[in-house]
């Protein structure tokens, strides 16, 4: 591989990581309090609203049902409002939050939800307000399957990613298409597929190793 | 104020299922009052109406003077701030040290850290687990799980403690280590406790009232010693049943229940002034009767003795009992041919 190729997957390397750090960051604070909120206003939550809930819950289906490729386009005049662009890794943010917080949500929802229901009784026998019950007792006890929903939520930012090639945000994914694909240059193509092996590998194992120290049910 | 609960005519309904059908209670301050039933019988709908865990549909409950009914949330909270509650199982946060969650309460209600320290550290030499103080609970036994959760509950000095079968997920001998030690910490502390169980046992030991829970009514009522000495309806003589044995299984085998051609009959008497009968067995055992005691035994409630006495007498005949009863002044509470046999 010659020192224009390392050049090129230096930068393309710094893209995906902006890219998916951003948006990843965005969708955790974002999603985790949609998934509260999806959690206790569920019927039966601490906080129950109903109507409320299914008019949430809809909406994170309809932006989960929205394959990326087109939430991309479809996206471009929000973008532009938000970001002032339409192109350019920056740009590419956007519709990667937009993707991913819903997505984050509902992992965030299911690791919420299997907090023990006695656990709730037992704070609001203590007269601890909704908020307490929140910060006391839902988020640390659901922290260990968070972390974990949040690892997968950052692998399948970098699936996404790729795509972003598309609104010219560059990154692991474009590289692979225009160099690998496009020029038949299979050594980028095989290195692009080994480095992207490597990075999941290290952040899921990385997740997985916080989620097992933050556990202290076993 | 004598009366720190009562509750006035509630009710509760879940769909067609009354879990309380208008029920009546009052406990008083300093003592333990025992709710018994059977699963399903509305005990845990009941304790949960007492810190308004659960709403009631119709009636009144009054918690140290306030009418529940008439408070907002926030009067809720208060309310439940001064009254603990301990549950069968345990209920601590996993994610937080045995210290951090005897802690909880006083964090909850806003009180300075230095206080609070001082005051978990007493909770957890009260409950002996000052060793365990930095250990995450799935580290901990059963029991231990419990005694964090008393110390929870009692930290902030309640002057109300609930108890939600708190033993029932616990082994005999930590039930009863659990159960002393909440004797000590009411007796130290002055906490008034309501629990509900469906153990005779729990009641015996700690409870100096105790209330029959059967379909969503109280059927039965009274101080402890009473109840077990005097039982007045079948559910309460069953609850009893379980600790106070049955005859033995070998002797129920030759029961009749016809006198055909029986020569002796199996008799129970029951009374809660047995020990003062001295007399009884002599009468009982001449040759005119032939009695044998065939079971027996003599039980303690607060201080008052009862027992069941299971004789085998000599049949004779259709007067048999009648004849009994005329030779047994004054007349014991309860007697009962329980059958016939042969030999």
């Amino acid at each position: 591989m010659s020192a224009d190729d390392l050049q090129l997957f230096g930068s393309a390397l710094a893209e995906t990581a902006l890219m998916v750090g951003a948006s990843s960051l965005l969708s955790l604070l974002l999603g985790l309090p949609l998934g509260l909120l999806l959690v206790i206003t569920a019927p039966g939550g601490i906080s129950a609203r109903p109507a409320f809930n299914r008019g949430l819950g809809s909406l994170i289906n309809a932006l989960r049902s929205t394959p990326f490729i087109i939430l991309l386009v479809a996206l471009i005049p929000f973008t532009r409002w938000v970001v002032g662009t339409t192109i350019g890794t920056v740009a590419a943010i956007v519709p990667l939050t937009i993707a991913a917080t819903p997505y984050f949500a509902r992992v965030a929802e299911m690791s919420l939800r299997e907090v023990d229901p006695g656990l709730i009784e037992s704070l609001r026998a203590l007269g601890a307000t909704r908020w307490q019950i929140v910060r006391e007792a839902l988020v640390p006890e659901a922290l260990p399957g968070l972390v974990s929903g949040f690892t997968v939520t950052i692998v399948t930012l970098i699936g996404s990613s790729a795509m972003a090639g598309a609104v010219g945000a560059g990154g692991l994914g474009d590289l692979a298409i225009r160099y690998g694909y496009q020029r038949f240059e299979t050594g980028i193509m095989v290195g692009v597929i080994v480095v992207l092996i490597v990075i999941v590998s290290i952040i899921q194992v990385a997740g997985d190793f916080i989620a097992r120290r933050l556990n202290r049910r076993v | 104020m004598q009366d720190i609960v009562r509750l006035d005519a509630v009710r509760r309904t879940f769909g067609a299922v009354a879990a309380l059908d208008g029920v009546d209670l009052t406990v008083n301050r300093g003592e333990t009052f025992g709710i018994i039933g059977r699963s399903g019988a509305g005990k845990s709908t009941l304790i949960r109406s007492i810190n308004a865990l659960e709403k009631v549909d119709a009636g009144r409950v009054i918690v140290n003077g306030q009418e529940l009914g008439s408070l907002d949330e926030s009067g809720l909270n208060r309310v439940r701030a001064n009254i603990g509650m301990i549950f069968q199982h345990f209920n601590l946060l996993s994610m937080k040290t045995v210290f951090e969650n005897v802690e909880l309460p006083l964090k909850l209600a806003g009180r300075p850290r230095e206080l609070r320290s001082k005051a978990v550290w007493r909770m957890l030499d009260l409950v002996g687990l000052r060793d365990k103080a930095t250990v995450y609970p799935a580290k901990l036994s059963g029991g231990q799980k419990q005694r964090v959760g008393i110390a929870r509950a009692l930290v902030s000095g309640p002057s109300l403690l609930l108890s939600d079968e708190a033993t029932s997920a616990l082994d005999p001998e930590t039930t009863l280590s659990i159960l002393h030690l909440l004797k000590d910490l009411k007796a130290s502390l002055g906490v008034t406790i309501v629990l509900i169980t469906h153990e005779m046992s729990v009641i015996r030991e700690v409870c100096d009232h105790v209330a029959v829970l059967d379909q969503g009514r109280i059927i039965e009522q009274g101080e402890v010693w009473q109840i077990f000495g005097h039982p007045r309806t079948e559910l309460t003589r069953r609850l009893l049943r379980t600790v106070r044995p049955l005859l033995p299984q070998t002797l129920q085998a030759q029961l009749h229940s016809e006198p055909l051609g029986a020569k002796r009959l199996l008799l129970r008497l029951s009374s809660a002034e047995l020990e003062r009968e001295p007399l009884l067995l002599t009468r009982l055992t001449n040759a005119h009767w032939d009695g044998r005691v065939v079971h027996a035994e003599i039980d303690s409630v607060q201080g008052h003795s009862f027992g069941t006495l299971t004789l085998s007498l000599r049949y004779r005949g259709d007067q048999t009992l009648a004849a009994l009863r005329a030779e047994l002044q004054p007349p014991l509470d309860d007697l009962e041919v329980l059958g016939y046999v042969g030999g």
